[in-house]
């Protein structure tokens, strides 16, 4: 037996722009155990329902997470639809499901750069981002902001998006693809960086299901779950099909993620095809009343959104069970036995997202 | 440009930030801002910086990790708040969590508006900060 030390991780470290903290029980250069310790960034947004009212806290809910902005206000209205009974107007489905790929779009590019930056190629990173940076523009002209949109509202959506647009969209992402291709040819060929993802933090078909993981991080592991297929918003009109790999290590999540890019152009497209004309929001009156479970899913893996009202407009309880929170327990699983080099790539392929995991 | 007089070094920490100002922060090193032009680098190291940027506000947990890395960076030094969560708690203020903007724990130079902060007000911040490390480094 070797050396024990313990080597802490963070909260503050270059890799993660996030704050989480792990203690590294390390035997020379193996680590035996990984102990988290969170709570930098937790803010009580769930107990906020109680001084916003419902329709004010779309607002918040879209600021639990800045990067899947859009498909937590997105879960949350629904799960506000649903109790009111209230059915949204087609063509607001089709935009909301337009601006959920578009943001599966930028989150999976933003991880790829992340993920390039963890391994050391910079040039990688900058490529992922400006690529991104193409997306950030649609989302700019369609909806006036970048990050943060507060575009959807019960009901439906605010902005409609006119069908010039929709059609600019279209070339832009046709052009992007063939960039993506490229860059998407270094991630899955070039052998540098199949050094530092292939066979690396391996997590079994069984292990994935039997710590609940979500996402591509199980859709990695060859579990074929994907909420998508259920058919919310716009996805029952669409022709769509999870994407998989048995491989269950970094690589296969980089291939599975690499993989949603280009199914998510294909399905902006098959929506920009079948859009239908009209409304884009229906009137609203009245407070809810009743409880509802709303599940979506989001670039990281399977949101759950429960909601519980009271009739009054403030709500009695939100709860959200976001995907890194499902993903943490096959996270330790596969920190364990790594090298200690291994540990910021093996934190980023889960794609974490501390934000939305503490609230 | 002669109005950088040196090519600062930033540290960026994330507050309660929803990711929001954050991810704003790291475009601005990209190709479309590219800071590095102008010497600026995002150092993982605060022993190493110029400049704090904090996105996010302060809460119980992270106050001492905030203070810290404050004190560990080398005189003179300039604090930026990004973001309006940073500035004031911003939608988040009434949080049962939340303290406030960092102004409640460690002084800052520049607030930087916007939810989220855009890069380009985020550069023009650290500019402003650069006038004001230029100030510190004479009186010292
Ligand atoms: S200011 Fe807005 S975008 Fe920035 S961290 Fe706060 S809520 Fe998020």
């Amino acid at each position: 037996m070797g050396n024990r030390t313990i080597v802490p991780f963070g909260p503050q470290h270059p890799v993660l722009p996030e704050p989480i903290h792990l203690d590294l029980v390390l035997e020379d250069e193996r680590v035996i155990e990984a102990i988290p310790r969170i709570g930098y960034i937790h803010r009580g947004l769930e107990k906020l329902v109680e001084k916003k009212d419902y329709q004010q806290y779309v607002y918040v809910a879209e600021r639990i997470c800045g990067i899947c902005s859009f498909m937590h206000g997105m879960g949350y209205c629904m799960s506000i639809e649903s109790i009111m009974e209230v059915e949204i107007p087609e063509r607001a489905k089709f935009l909301r499901t337009i601006w959920a790929e578009l943001s599966r779009l930028h989150s999976h590019l933003l991880w790829l750069g992340l993920l390039a930056d963890a391994f050391g190629f910079e040039s990688l990173f900058m490529q992922s981002w400006k690529l991104r940076e193409q997306i950030l523009d649609i989302f700019e002209e369609t909806t006036g902001g970048r990050v943060i949109f507060s575009v959807c509202e019960v009901g439906g959506v605010k902005k409609d998006i006119s069908s010039e647009t929709l059609n600019k969209m279209k070339e832009v992402l046709t052009a992007m693809e063939k960039e993506l291709k490229e860059a998407a040819a270094v991630f899955l060929n070039d052998s540098t960086v199949k050094l530092r993802t292939k066979g690396v933090g391996v997590l079994s078909r069984e292990a994935a299901f039997e710590l609940g993981a979500v996402g591509p991080m199980a859709r990695a592991s060859g579990i074929e779950m994907d909420i998508r297929s259920q058919g919310y918003a716009a996805y029952n009109q669409l022709d769509f099909k999870p994407i998989t790999d048995q491989g269950g290590d970094c690589y296969a999540r980089t291939k599975v993620r690499i993989g949603e890019l280009f199914q998510s152009i294909d399905l902006i497209r098959q929506c920009i095809a079948i859009i239908p004309d009209g409304e884009v929001k229906r009137k609203v009156t009245g407070n809810p009343k009743g409880e509802h479970f709303t599940r979506l899913e989001q670039p990281r893996g399977e949101v759950l959104y429960y909601a519980k009202a009271n009739g009054t407009k403030f709500l009695d309880r939100v709860r959200v069970r976001t995907p890194t929170f499902a993903n943490v327990p096959a996270l330790l699983e596969t920190l364990k036995n790594c090298s200690l080099a291994d540990v910021p790539i093996l934190i980023l392929t889960i794609d974490p997202c501390i934000s939305c995991t503490e609230r | 440009m002669s109005v950088v007089k040196k090519s600062p070094w930033i540290l960026h920490y994330d507050g309660t930030s929803c990711n929001g100002c954050d991810i704003e922060v790291l475009a601005c090193l990209t190709p479309l801002y590219d800071v590095e032009r102008f010497g600026i680098i995002n150092t993982g190291n605060p022993k190493h910086a110029d400049i704090l940027l904090i996105t996010g506000s302060v809460n119980e947990q992270n106050i001492p990790v905030v203070k810290q890395l404050y004190e560990q960076m080398p005189d003179p030094k300039a604090v930026v708040a990004v973001g309006i969560c940073a500035t004031s708690g911003g939608i988040f203020a009434e949080c049962y969590n939340v303290v406030g903007g960092v102004g409640k724990v460690i002084p800052v130079d520049v607030y930087v508006p916007g939810c989220a902060a855009r890069p380009e007000s985020i550069i023009d911040g650290v500019v402003k900060a650069l006038d004001i490390l230029e100030v510190k480094r004479k009186k010292r």
